[in-house]
């Protein structure tokens, strides 16, 4: 028996962001797989909830004219990872996705509890940074001043990337009565590049990341040198975080040259802390390593495409 | 189909289909919810306990305090009761504790209408303590001054025991001997069976009913009377089936409690089903212990002398307290043994944690851990062979403890050995494995054990069972012994058909224990079962078998001595002629107008025996050393355990084991934090392997006949879990020249020990 004070099914975004709008303490649940759980260990006890299940302009994945990749927040990691134009566009998101949990809680929780969540673990997080996703929230228009019936309440959609949207651990850049409504990762953010997620846990299945790296590349037509490279990583910091120096630095280098140096660089500029999940040191072993290793999957990736990369 | 078939477990159907029912399911749906209210302290006292807001809650029926409850104090482990008061159990806690003890212990308890309005409830009492600094090690509550946990037991030590076989330090001075010392440690895990502990109580015509998951029935109906201070006969206690326990079960947990809460109400039914947190901290745990051994060994590889000492933490509370640490011993002792001495110091500790109670393997997985890692780091030091040395000190064959006497009846450790051997490829891999280099290097490793079977001599070993013949000739088979999920029921329908010769789905097994109207039997544990219950069973079935030849004999006229019965017919045995079937003779029993006879047997068997079961496992493995990653790649048990009942129900029962093995060894541990908060009470944060962590297991067997088991076999139900830890440690150290002394092998402290030595330069 969980302890939830009210529940409210709402009917489309404008219903969900009124009823999040009528009641400031009330939050959203989409897959309930964080929800959940917290109600239950009573941090959340007796809290209202709007539910945004089954509304079907949250749900799906398509591209935009532009070549621009939409997805819906109501996506579950089980589609993501399903989804065609995820496997053949952005593989690397499709399997970071397969990485959480177990088989149940991938049909039920979605990107966007993943996200908004703000936790440092979730597991598509790092791979989204390195492809620079920006954030779709809608929420009351500023100039509709939660004045009259909040069922009348006026709609505005903004913009924020996805570094912007994480401001600290457990806390996203979302007002009262703001939701995430999509994910959009730009046709330059993805043409042409490879990459890998690898997720380190104790656990080969149901357990959260000791630490996730993501690496997106592209390289030159040999595969001799790196043109660009994003370097993410999860629970390296208080919230997921790239490495902009560690980028900089590889820019245009030789492979062989990167991989040597990608561990040590990155190892500078990362911000682990030691709790007793995972000391420091160990963290940063793993970020050393695991830098390395991804980068050096990213490029298997590459060549055995022989260069061609995502279209 | 009788003993040693692959029968289908016979309650695999209700099972798998989800029909079977356990408490949860039998709970009325109008029943009353009790929750408890835990510390959050681990040191001092309960100054005062505010329920006045509490109270006011809708809903909320009852609240009582550890100021309210009897002043009775009384023992929780799963033994038979002792008449002898210097062999009972430490009885050292109350049904609710002014006197706080862990970080989690019980100081009140709500009543309420349902489980919100309880949980809401407990978040009004406040509670005003007086706070002692926590001891959270051995050390600290071994300090001098280090104020007491129990009062009555001034230094913190339950119990300290020293004995010696020989004399150690003579034996040292034998010339030429090498002294090789190890020190080892391990950890406090917890059980983790599928079902809680969870449990129901109402009241009926005056006696309190409690029907609960436990291993143990009739020892939780007499330690309910004692802790409320009523006639055990008040009390009835009834065990459905039950999802496992792994002797967390075997400790009268939260029965009592329930009981008490139940007569607060007027008789209404109140359940308890505690979380799974509540699981991790506040039921039992096994003993974390640390090991320092010494062994004299001469060049060749005999072991002249060897010494233990061993600090075991009890946590709170005493449960079974040092009787675990003594099993530890006994292996010590009794799976290799010095030419010239044996010197053993064992202490349990009360500190203020989570408290150690029986978990499968009943301190052996410890000992073992410590003893087989110490025999690897003999053999290394020495360049000895490290399974001739091994072999050269394990017990043979005739072996009688000199101290509790049990016998070596058989083994079949050398075969296990030689078995696990070919099936790893020991000979090629222990050297084509040396010199590795680079990031992924492989090893194999090994490790032995040897087990008893039930508890004999040390306590009391008695077991009870009744058959009931059916109109239609068929049989009820009433056992105390309890099924756990451990396939018990299986094996008894197995023994009986075996022994009565009646078909295998003509006894019908009463899985659910009442101690109303089960024979007694103190219950599942100490891999008793199969041989003591086993014993009771076949005299019980012996004795019916009779009663149906002597009803046959007086029917047909023809003597009892000159038939037999088979696949549930009365044959004679000169001729093989069938004379009549058991459905027609049971309905002449029950309904012949000249002579009605209603058959049953029952009978108690006192078992005043015990004998060793043996295995070996055999771990290769090959480790990340980067990522501080253990990945096995093959693992085998080879198990002596007498004669299998079903070989495949004892398949199943080493998987299971196996796992529990890989968590020990890699990634369970409680932690907890400065305060004695654990910090990892849930199966997030507490890291049993999955079945992606899981490789095959497999599995083989040495089947020797044990003389004194009912029906050849020994101990299976613990053994399982005993020497993967070690095993895997060994396979390690032989991958990468690092010994781990400290389970869990975590990623962590390899990358810590790898850094250390070296590995992870040039990464
Ligand atoms: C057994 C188990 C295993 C797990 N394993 C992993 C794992 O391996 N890796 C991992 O990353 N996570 C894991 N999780 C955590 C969880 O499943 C994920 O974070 C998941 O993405 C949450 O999505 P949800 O839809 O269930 O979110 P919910 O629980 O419904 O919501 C999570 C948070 O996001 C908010 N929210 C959700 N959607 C929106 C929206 N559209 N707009 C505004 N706010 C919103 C909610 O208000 C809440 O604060 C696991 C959880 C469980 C129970």
């Amino acid at each position: 028996m969980f302890d939830i004070e009210r529940y409210y099914q709402a009917t489309d975004i404008q219903d969900a962001v009124a009823a999040l709008c009528a009641d400031p303490k009330a939050m959203v649940i989409a897959g309930g797989s964080d929800v959940l759980v917290e109600i239950r260990e009573g941090k959340l006890a007796g809290v209202s909830l709007v539910s945004l299940q089954g509304l079907a302009e949250l749900k799906g994945i398509r591209l935009e004219e532009d070549g621009t990749l939409l997805i819906r927040p109501m996506t579950t990691f089980a589609e993501l990872t399903a989804d065609p134009l995820i496997r053949q566009r952005i593989p690397m998101l499709a399997h970071a996705a397969d990485q959480v949990g177990g088989p149940q809680i991938r049909h039920v929780g979605t990107l966007g509890g993943n996200l908004c969540n703000g936790v440092t673990s979730a597991d598509t997080a790092s791979t989204l940074f390195t492809f620079n996703a920006m954030l779709e929230v809608t929420g009351p228009a500023a100039d509709w001043g939660g004045k009259g019936d909040p069922g009348d309440v006026l709609l505005a959609k903004k913009q924020i990337p996805i570094a912007e949207f994480y401001q600290g651990p457990g806390k996203v850049a979302l007002g009262t009565g703001e939701i995430l409504t999509g994910l959009r990762i730009a046709s330059e953010d993805y043409k042409g590049y490879h990459g890998h997620y690898i997720k380190y846990a104790m656990r080969n299945a149901m357990d959260i990341a000791t630490l996730g790296c993501a690496v997106n590349c592209r390289f030159d037509a040999a595969c001799g040198h790196l043109e660009d490279l994003k370097l993410a990583f999860g629970v390296a910091g208080p919230v997921p975080m790239r490495c902009p120096e560690t980028e900089a630095a590889l820019k245009g280098m030789a492979v062989g040259q990167a991989l040597n140096q990608i561990g040590a660089r990155a190892a500078a500029e990362v911000k682990p802390r030691d709790s007793w999940r995972a000391s420091k040191a160990f963290r940063l072993q793993l970020v050393r390593e695991l830098s390395r290793r991804a980068l050096q999957q990213a490029l298997d990736f590459a060549r055995q495409e022989g260069g061609a990369a995502h279209a | 189909m009788g003993v040693g078939a692959s029968i289908p477990r016979v309650d695999a159907f209700e099972k798998v289909t989800g029909r079977a029912k356990y408490t949860e399911d039998l709970m009325p749906g109008n029943a009353l919810t009790g929750m408890i209210l835990h510390s959050t302290i681990a040191n001092g006292l309960v100054r005062s306990l505010d329920v006045s807001e509490a109270l006011k809650l809708p809903g909320v029926e009852r609240i009582v305090t550890c100021f309210d409850v009897p002043d009775i104090m009384f023992p929780t482990a799963g033994h038979p009761w002792s008449v002898e008061p210097s062999h009972q159990d430490v009885a050292d806690r109350k049904l609710l504790n002014q006197r706080v003890r862990y970080y989690g212990d019980d100081i009140a308890a709500v009543i309420a209408q349902d489980e919100v309005t309880a949980s809401r409830a407990l978040k009004l009492i406040k509670v005003a303590y007086e706070e002692y600094p926590p001891l959270l090690t051995m050390e600290a509550a071994l300090a001098p001054g280090a104020r007491p946990i129990h009062e009555e037991c001034p230094g913190n030590i339950l119990k300290q025991v020293t004995y010696q076989l020989g004399d150690f330090e003579e034996a040292l001075r034998e010339p030429g001997l090498r002294l090789i010392e190890g020190q080892y440690e391990t950890p406090a895990v917890q059980h983790c069976h599928l079902e809680k502990p969870m449990s129901f109580a109402y009241m009926e015509n005056g006696r309190i009913v409690v029907v609960s998951s436990t291993q143990i029935p009739h020892i939780v109906r007499r330690v309910i009377g004692q802790a409320l201070g009523i006639p055990w006969g008040k009390v009835r206690v009834i065990k459905p089936y039950i999802g496992g326990g792994f002797g967390n079960k075997q400790e009268v947990l939260y029965e009592p409690l329930n009981a008490y809460l139940t007569t607060l109400v007027g008789g209404r039914c109140v359940k308890l089903d505690i979380s799974r947190e509540e699981t991790f901290v506040s039921t039992r745990t096994r003993h974390g212990m640390q090991f320092h051994l010494k062994s004299a060994v001469r060049p060749d590889g005999r072991m002249v002398a060897r010494q233990i000492e061993v600090y075991s933490n009890q946590g709170g509370y005493a449960s079974h307290g040092h009787a675990i640490v003594s099993n530890s011993v006994n292996t010590f002792r009794q799976l290799y043994q010095a030419e010239k001495a044996t010197a053993t110091k064992s202490c349990t500790v009360y500190t203020n944690l989570p408290s150690g109670g029986a978990m499968r393997g009943y301190g052996v997985p410890q000992i073992i851990f410590a003893l087989e890692s110490h025999m690897q780091d003999i053999a290394e030091a020495m360049g000895l062979d490290p399974i001739a040395f091994r072999e050269m000190n394990a017990m043979k064959a005739g072996f009688v403890d000199p101290l509790n006497g049990i016998t070596c009846h058989s083994t079949g450790l050398a075969e296990c050995i030689a078995k696990g051997r070919a099936y790893i490829g020991w000979d090629e891999k222990r050297k084509s494995y040396m010199n590795q280099t680079g990031p992924l290097r492989r090893g194999v490793g090994m490790a032995i054990f040897s087990y008893k079977t039930g508890v004999y001599p040390i306590a009391l070993e008695t077991a009870s069972c009744r058959l009931v013949l059916n109109q239609d000739g068929t049989a009820q088979l009433q056992m105390g012994a309890t099924e756990i999920g451990q396939g018990a029921d299986t094996i008894f329908a197995q023994m009986a058909a075996e022994t009565t010769g009646l078909r295998q789905e003509d006894i019908h097994v009463i899985s659910t224990q009442d101690t109303d109207v089960t024979p007694f039997d103190p219950g599942a544990y100490a891999s008793r079962q199969t041989y003591v219950s086993g014993m009771a069973l076949k005299e019980t079935a012996q004795l019916f078998r009779q009663r149906l030849l002597d009803e046959a004999a007086r029917r047909l006229g023809i003597k009892a001595k000159a038939m037999d019965i088979k696949d549930s017919q009365i044959m004679e045995i000169r001729s093989g002629k069938f004379l009549i079937s058991l459905a027609d003779l049971a309905a002449l029993a029950f309904y012949s107008l000249d002579k009605t006879q209603h058959i049953t047997a029952e009978a108690t068997h006192h078992c005043k025996d015990n004998t060793f079961s043996f295995g070996a496992c055999f771990a290769e493995v090959e480790v990340d050393i980067p990522l501080g990653k253990v990945k096995i790649m093959d693992i085998i048990n080879v198990h002596d355990s007498g004669r299998l009942i079903n070989p495949q129900t004892a398949q199943a029962q080493i998987h299971g084991g196996m796992s529990m093995g890989l968590g020990y060894a890699l990634s369970e541990q409680l932690l907890f934090d400065g305060q004695g908060k654990t910090l990892n009470g849930n199966f997030l944060d507490y890291k049993v392997p999955t079945c992606l962590d899981t490789p095959e297991l497999a599995v083989d067997f040495v089947e020797t006949e044990d003389p004194t088991g009912p029906y050849g076999n020994k101990s299976l139900g613990e053994p399982p879990a005993i020497p993967g830890a070690p095993a895997i440690r060994n396979a390690v150290l032989h991958a990468t020249g690092v010994a781990f002394d400290r389970i869990p092998i975590t990623p962590q402290r390899m990358i810590e020990k790898f850094k250390d030595a070296g590995l992870l330069e040039g990464v």
